[in-house]
């Protein structure tokens, strides 16, 4: 019946051509303008692409119309056009028309390569798309040549054949893009089997490890393979050897696990970069590149979290807030279509059917009153045990902190109060997140929706981690740098002394260099700074893998072997399967991150650990889900834009720049180790680039641009931009609930007037009888007058008037409809403006078509 | 990439490219999922383009489509006579419609069609019953199920008239935060 349309469609279009092709262009565009203004108003929710694909799609009907009736060569077709628009009008003009003529066909090429690149997009018959596609292609090729006649017809078609090649490189680029996307099948084979939900942890894995590949290069590239390749070797200075009373252990692997020994004094960690302006034959500026990529790894990382939020935000068009669907979208939008596992699919239709029922219980519930202030209550009573929760935990760290510190000044302590913060830490951490999900239960919000309430909190929790951490790390530092005055004065004066106790017993033999093992050395508290973090990565990489392996593997292995000879169902009963902790797996993944973004910068072979880690944990990971996990009792689906995770990792990204920031700004660099050595601050390098490399303007430049006087009017500038930005988004964000508002009246009136028809309808009409007559005497304009201040007033200022053109010619029409027959003529003006603005698809209708109890089919979708 | 291949031609995967979401790689492996179900029937070569359908008892057992409530209807909908019998043709369409790349728009219109169960051209209540049975295995009480049908109805119906159009349904369906 598709065939049947489109064929009735083009013999309509083939007469009107041959009945007056003169004024061909001038029909087609007016018809097009219609079309477009009529199928805009149609699909103006189906996104703005579609109206000209749809036009076009006429267009090119009409245009096979044409080559089909007037078979035969292009240029036989143009004298032939030519000559029935010379047959009613002037010859004087073929030449313009024919010039029309070329425009038109270049056109109809630029269509049909719009129709080729959009094919994908038709709801055809695979068989019907080849065919079309086929036809486009052909006649494409056809007339592609004969449109640069005349005028550098070689330079077309070399252009033709290079756009070709590109078309075809470009596709092969995208088949070679997909290929690269690893792990693909895995997490497909995890989607299908646990739901969308749990992969999008695995995609957010991923991710996440793409950004790290990225760093990985950055750092690996540009400063340690520089500085090995380059620097010199090991053990050539102080700060490249380990220190004399350290060597007898150095290789120990207690030592080595312990990241000292010849770990610490490796290209992995700051202390080892020298401070030499250049290294090696290229002339290598090594401090400044370590500078330059540590800033680099914080801008890089801003910019892809922040661009993939904003893909994501853009991507999510409907938040799904409004609630005006909810049967209708339980209905048709429950079903997870990636489900293909007969367990998933029980679950899923165990869920399904309890939401209905939820749903139906809350319908016949006229009084939902008490139900509601019952869930506030549990609601608020739930958010005041997770504060008192986390308050609780808050103060038990800022407890053990304390006493930890007191503890670091006696001696002869014991392992239980060495270690007292980190296990009190990770018992926190073992025993909240489950609290918290206990307690959420009360809350009963939508998995989604409860799943970020749960990361949130837990995120909270782990804040407190992070400042104890940092806490502890900020002390260490201020005693390091306290320790380092004190050796530094201790080196120099060994190195004085060396100086002159060789000198003193011979005073022409210069004395022999000091083994650099032998010199006495500052803490430099950056390494320390980078160790630290390193063995916290390390260690929680440990922890988590051990937590999967024992809370998931034995157990599901203890559960599934066990049962056969156990007093009770252990599959159904207490310790059944685990799920996949969604939540706990997303913030160690974000929490993991931060660590490295704020050690990345001490310890440039961190980097590299967590891509290992990232690469483990994804395989790891995976085995784990598919072979010891189940799917959650409730499977549901993952919102599409995971922007949520993208704001925790936001969130951590920045807090993460602080710190780094601020020893980066204020703290001294360590006087015998790192890159940054002898200089009072470590950004100091930049202006030693800069007075020493680049010539004196831009010096003078810099210090124009670093002026206060210039960067606080940008603050300010940028800080008003953001304020103005923020103004017109909250301004269409309001206009957008109008709209929505409007609708929904607009919804309503409908229903109402279509209920209350019957029964007003009768006496409208009569009002109408009696008012006529009088009326009549007045002009038609009225009237018209009359419906267009009537129609805004209705809310429905787009409907109102179609509606009534729409019942004026309908035999069933009613009241005032009936009696302003008479000035359909008025009508027929107006549906322009309604036409382009009608919400909702197929509103405007044929003037005097009746009111029939269908509208006709294809009214949405016109070319099927 | 320069793996040959002879399966098809080098134009028929350039239009199969055109005409589906999937890159060359992709339209092969599915080849190779539509050869397993029936190796016997499905020859190896498809450059003349053999008219081979198979059933739909075939198609169902399909992992991805054996769990789903609806795939009778997904294959009666993507088979060309509507029978559930497919072609390699119609076996792409369906892939590529249900895969993530295919727009809005697109699924909207066959999802549509999926919940249309006779052919009409509109998601009537018997229509919405059968859907809300196939989704809850027939759990619920024929009340129930009514009041659902009506609500659902009562939302998603812009023109009042009793039964939801295609213009109705991608009104409501591209709001919905689920319809991915």
């Amino acid at each position: 019946e598709d065939e049947e349309e489109d064929e009735s469609k083009e013999e309509d279009n083939g007469s009107q051509q041959n009945r007056a092709s003169r004024r061909k262009n001038y029909q087609r565009k007016n018809r097009d303008g219609k079309k477009a203004r009529e199928e805009g108003g149609q699909k103006k929710d189906r996104g703005k692409t579609v109206p000209n694909k749809d036009q076009k799609e006429s267009e090119n009907k009409e245009k096979k119309t044409t080559k089909r009736g007037k078979e035969g060569e292009n240029k036989q077709k143009k004298g032939r056009k030519n000559s029935t628009s010379s047959a009613s009008s002037n010859s004087s003009d073929e030449e313009s028309l024919s010039e029309e003529e070329l425009a038109m066909l270049k056109e109809q090429v630029e269509q049909k390569k719009k129709l080729i690149s959009t094919m994908r997009n038709k709801p055809w018959r695979m068989v019907k798309k080849l065919s079309v596609l086929r036809e486009a292609q052909d006649f494409v090729e056809k007339f592609e040549g004969a449109l640069g006649k005349g005028k550098g017809k070689k330079l077309y078609a070399y252009k033709m054949m290079m756009a070709k090649k590109w078309v075809k490189f470009k596709r092969d680029f995208e088949n070679f893009k997909t290929q690269c996307i690893p792990w693909e099948m895995k997490i497909k084979e995890v989607e299908s089997h646990f739901g969308s939900s749990v992969a999008s942890y695995f995609i957010f894995l991923r991710w996440m490890y793409g950004v790290n590949l990225v760093l990985f290069g950055l750092i690996f590239g540009l400063v340690i393979i520089p500085e090995v390749l380059m620097g010199m070797p090991y053990g050539s200075l102080p700060r490249k050897t380990v220190p004399r009373a350290e060597q007898e252990t150095a290789m120990d692997f207690s030592v080595l696990w312990d990241f000292e020994g010849y770990i610490k004094y490796s290209a992995l960690f700051y202390g080892y970069y020298n401070n030499q302006r250049t290294i090696g034959w290229l002339k290598y500026r090594l401090p400044m590149a370590y500078f330059m990529v540590g800033i680099s790894v914080f801008g890089y990382s801003l910019m892809v979290v922040i661009r993939s939020m904003a893909r994501n935000a853009n991507e999510s068009t409907a938040d799904g807030d409004d609630d005006n669907f909810i049967f209708s979208w339980k209905m048709f939008t429950s079903w997870d279509y990636l489900i293909g596992n007969p367990e998933t699919a029980d679950n899923k239709f165990a869920s399904i059917t309890t939401s209905f029922k939820e749903s139906i219980v809350d319908e016949q519930e006229s009084n939902k009153d008490e139900n509601i202030h019952l869930r506030r209550f549990l609601r608020v009573l739930a958010n005041v045990l997770i504060i008192c929760c986390l308050c609780g935990s808050g103060y038990l760290i800022y407890f053990v902190v304390k006493r930890s510190q007191t503890f670091s000044k006696m001696q002869n302590i014991g392992w239980y109060e060495r270690n007292e913060v980190e296990i009190v830490m990770s018992l926190l951490g073992m025993f909240c997140p489950p609290l918290f999900e206990t307690i959420a239960a009360l809350e009963n919000y939508h998995p989604r929706i409860g799943l970020k309430w749960q990361l949130g909190r837990i995120f909270a929790l782990f804040l407190g981690n992070l400042y104890t951490f940092l806490l502890a790390l900020m002390d260490d530092v201020n005693e390091k740098l306290a320790e380092e005055d004190v050796v530094k004065n201790i080196t120099h004066w060994t190195l004085l002394g060396h100086h002159n106790s060789s000198a003193g017993n011979d005073s022409t033999v210069t004395p022999p260099p000091l083994d650099p093992a032998d010199v006495p050395r500052g803490p430099c508290w950056e390494t320390t700074v980078g160790i630290e973090f390193v063995r916290l990565t390390v260690s929680d990489i440990m922890v988590t893998y051990i937590t999967i392996l024992v809370g998931d593997f034995i157990r599901a292995c203890f559960v599934r072997f066990v049962n056969y000879c156990w007093c009770w169902d252990l599959e159904a009963g207490f310790p059944s399967y685990a799920e996949f902790d969604i939540s706990g797996n997303v913030l160690g993944l974000v929490f993991n991150q931060g660590m490295i973004w704020m050690g990345s910068f001490y310890a440039p072979g961190l980097v590299g650990i967590n891509v290992l880690r990232l690469l483990t944990s994804m395989y790891f990971q995976c085995w784990a889900v598919m072979s010891s996990n189940v799917p959650h009792a409730r499977v549901f689906k993952a919102s599409k834009s995971n922007n949520f995770y993208m704001g925790l990792l936001l969130l951590i990204l920045f807090l993460s720049l602080l710190p780094v920031a601020y020893t980066i700004m204020s703290l001294p660099p360590s006087f015998d180790c790192g890159p940054f050595s002898g200089k009072k601050r470590m950004y100091d390098v930049i202006q030693e680039t800069i007075e020493l490399d680049f010539p004196l303007f831009v010096a003078k430049i810099f210090s124009y641009v670093a002026n206060p006087g210039l960067i606080i009017p940008a603050i300010l500038l940028m800080v008003l931009t953001i304020y103005y930005l923020n103004a017109v988004s909250k301004a269409y964000q309001r206009a957008n609930t109008e709209l929505k508002k409007k609708m929904q009246m607009q919804r309503e009136e409908e229903k109402n007037k279509r209920n209350n028809k019957a029964s007003t309808n009768p006496m409208l009409q009569d009002l109408e009888d009696l008012l006529t007559p009088s009326m009549k005497t007045e002009s038609p304009p009225k009237h018209a007058e009359d419906k267009k201040i009537e129609s805004p007033s209705g809310s429905s200022p787009a409907r109102k008037p179609g509606r009534g053109e729409a019942l004026a010619g309908s035999p069933m029409a009613g009241g005032r409809g009936a009696a302003l027959t008479p000035l359909s003529q008025v009508f027929v003006t107006q549906p322009r403006t309604p036409g382009v603005r009608a919400p909702y698809p197929g509103q405007p209708r044929p003037w005097g078509h009746p009111l029939g109890p269908v509208p006709g089919r294809g009214r949405g979708q016109p070319c099927f | 990439m320069g793996n040959k291949q002879t399966i098809f031609t080098q134009e028929q995967l350039d239009a199969y490219q055109d005409c589906t979401f999937f890159t060359r790689k992709e339209i092969l492996r599915l080849f190779h999922r539509y050869r397993d179900l029936a190796p016997q029937l499905v020859p190896l070569d498809y450059t003349d383009k053999p008219a081979v359908t198979l059933p739909y008892e075939l198609i169902g057992s399909m992992p991805e489509l054996k769990d789903n409530p609806f795939r009778q209807r997904i294959a009666e909908v993507f088979s060309e006579h509507g029978d559930g019998n497919m072609t390699l043709d119609d076996f792409l369409d369906m892939f590529s419609v249900l895969s993530e790349m295919a727009p809005r728009d697109l699924k909207a219109y066959y999802a549509f069609k999926i919940y249309d169960f006779n052919n009409d051209d509109y998601i009537c209540k018997s229509d919405l019953e059968k859907t809300v049975n196939k989704l809850t295995r027939n759990e619920l009480t024929p009340e129930e199920i009514s009041l659902v049908c009506e609500k659902v109805i009562y939302e998603a119906d812009v023109d009042n008239d009793g039964k939801l159009s295609l213009a109705d349904f991608q009104h409501m369906i591209v709001r919905a935060p689920d319809f991915l």
